[in-house]
């Protein structure tokens, strides 16, 4: 969620959607609790979100945004006292491709997140402790579960479209394939039905660098002894392959951070130092355990190859729009190549178009013209009134 | 973020587009080949009942298509037509599109494979305007092919006749023939096609299907 710095065109608290605050709510207690597709079930589940804009009178102009891997609630605007906007604040705001002057937007943290929704390191309430890995494997499908509840808190029982880049665009085609009544329209970024072995490899050296950190202590760490020097590791390795060979050349070269070369196993050049500066800020945002039980649900995800995966669909089709990027290698063009062609040959109407860009995956957290400009053509083009207004 | 908005959704059809369309059942599942801004497709499916896609490599029409509404794949046509499954439309049209592919014959088996009815056009270099003017020590230029021949989209360029040798050399059955005016009207005879039409559509069958 970072990378090659976007310039910043404009005050985004002037510009954007401008203060905003990070919302709670339960939507699952011990009456009601929520059930997960593993067999488990989860007595309290409170949900961190934002909204920006205004849900019209007919509640057809609503828009959820399913995050990735790393990110929050906190997709557009200022929080108070930040000088930094939400991860997404290029894309949604007044006038941007995401235009909260038309749409009710909704941003969520994913179940077993960190970042205000119930996960791993939320107190069980049977124990009063942390879940640790007590906390139940989590399924691609236990997220849209929430999400639409959260949906059903708001007042929101049909979205105009449901939108998400890498882990995102998942959510996005786990909730089409499984309630397409649920949307119009759906946008899937740099995203994926199907993990490469290649995929998986990195996310594996991830966690295991996570769970050998001697902090680790099977998941039963505390409080000032967590396994930061694991999550660090996996955070630059994965962040490695968020870029292109090409973005690295450009932002670093082969130079020095400290101007001259000094020989030694040190930080010295520059892309070390900025690796290691990633891994410490995610130190400060992120927690080990929901970085184990995210990328977990991402390898196993593969829902095509479900019996009778696109039944419901084709029943009641979603209109598609598939967005890669011709240097993302994390997710590459093929992989969404493959969703289209999954798609079109089901007969469900798919849109797809391959963006150049040199930033590799991060791309689609960057301002990039051509991209914002398709995804702005494909919420706003006039269906003629096909639209299920329910 | 100025692009999009300002995109007409829909554009009249041009011409040609009008007898391509006629060509089309009502109903038809559609797969439109270098779609451009899908206006096309935007016209068969709110007026013919047509479902679709359209493959567009440009940027510019790409964009327009989307913003009409037209669900569009962006696709080389000469590296990617073995994404779409064997017989998986009604019909696959190609307007004025295979003068610029790279390998034509790839472009149509492939077309052949994906549906058992294709609509060709393609403009007629035997024009007798393009006789003239090749008579008058130039290349070529007009209506249908406006272009300088060193700036020019188009990669190949063929008579009606050496077309339709083309076609049943493919194993390609010419069903029906629409020749057009220079100004994409209908002819109102088929004599003397090669000579008189600015171009033609062709409605073709793969020979024993």
């Amino acid at each position: 969620m970072t990378t090659p710095d976007p310039k910043p065109t404009a005050d985004p608290a002037v510009e954007g959607v401008g203060l905003v605050e990070t919302r709670s709510v339960q939507l699952f207690t011990r009456d009601d609790p929520l059930r997960l597709a593993g067999g488990a079930s989860l007595d309290e589940v409170n949900v961190a979100y934002e909204t920006y804009g205004r849900l019209n009178d007919t509640a057809d102009n609503a828009i959820y945004i399913c995050h990735a891997l790393t990110g929050d609630a906190h997709a557009a605007g200022l929080h108070v006292g930040e000088e930094r906007p939400g991860w997404w604040d290029n894309l949604i705001g007044p006038g941007r491709a995401i235009d909260t002057d038309r749409w009710f937007v909704v941003s969520s943290n994913l179940l077993g997140g960190c970042q205000g929704t119930t996960g791993p390191s939320s107190t069980n309430p049977e124990t009063g402790e942390p879940y640790g890995l007590d906390f139940p494997l989590l399924d691609m499908s236990d997220f849209v579960t929430v999400h639409r509840r959260l949906g059903e808190h708001l007042g929101v029982r049909h979205w105009h479209a449901v939108v998400g880049g890498s882990l995102g665009g998942m959510q996005v085609l786990e909730w089409e394939l499984t309630h397409p009544e649920d949307m119009d329209r759906a946008v899937l970024i740099a995203s994926s039905s199907r993990l490469t072995a290649q995929n998986i490899a990195f996310s594996a050296v991830g966690r295991q660098a996570l769970m050998r950190d001697e902090n680790f202590q099977n998941g039963r760490f505390v409080e000032d002894r967590t396994p930061d020097v694991g999550l660090s590791i996996a955070r630059m390795m994965a962040h490695i392959t968020y870029m292109s060979e090409d973005a690295f050349t450009e932002k670093f070269g082969r130079s020095h951070q400290y101007g001259a070369p000094s020989r030694g196993f040190g930080i010295d050049f520059a892309v070390e130092s900025y690796l290691d500066h990633q891994g410490e800020t995610f130190l400060t945002r992120f927690d080990a355990l929901s970085y184990l039980y995210l990328t977990r649900v991402m390898d196993y995800f593969d829902p095509f190859s479900r019996p009778d995966a696109l039944t419901r669909l084709q029943h009641d089709p979603v209109s598609n729009l598939i967005i890669s990027f011709d240097t993302d290698w994390r997710f590459s063009t093929a992989q969404s190549r493959r969703i289209m062609r999954t798609l079109e040959s089901a007969r469900i109407p798919v849109t797809f178009r391959e963006i150049q860009s040199p930033w590799g995956h991060d791309s689609f957290l960057l301002p990039i013209e051509p991209y914002h400009a398709t995804i702005r053509a494909f919420l706003e083009y006039d269906d003629g009134g096909q639209a299920r207004h329910e | 973020m100025s692009e999009s908005t300002g995109l007409p959704v829909s554009h009249p059809l041009r011409p040609d587009l009008v007898h391509v369309a006629e060509l089309v059942p009502p109903g038809s599942r559609v797969l439109d080949l270098g779609c451009g801004p899908g206006t096309l497709l935007r016209h068969l499916i709110d007026d013919r009942g047509c479902s679709g896609t359209g493959v567009e490599h440009d940027p510019d029409m790409l964009l327009a298509a989307i913003a009409g509404g037209v669900p569009v794949l962006d696709l080389d046509l000469d590296a990617d037509l073995g994404e779409f499954s064997d017989r998986s439309y009604d019909m696959v049209i190609l307007s004025r599109t295979l003068q610029t592919v790279q390998r034509p014959s790839d472009v149509l088996a492939q077309m052949a494979r994906i549906s058992d009815r294709l609509v060709v056009s393609m403009p007629n270099f035997g024009l007798w305007r393009h006789r003239l003017r090749l008579l008058s020590g130039h290349m070529p230029q007009s209506r249908e092919l406006p272009f300088a021949w060193y700036d020019t989209p188009n990669l190949h360029h063929a008579t009606l006749v050496d077309l339709e040798n083309y076609f049943a050399g493919l194993g390609l059955e010419v069903e029906q023939r629409v020749p057009l005016t220079e100004a994409g009207r209908r002819l109102r005879t088929e004599r003397g096609a090669n000579l008189v039409a600015g171009a033609a559509i062709y409605l073709l069958r793969p020979i024993g299907r």
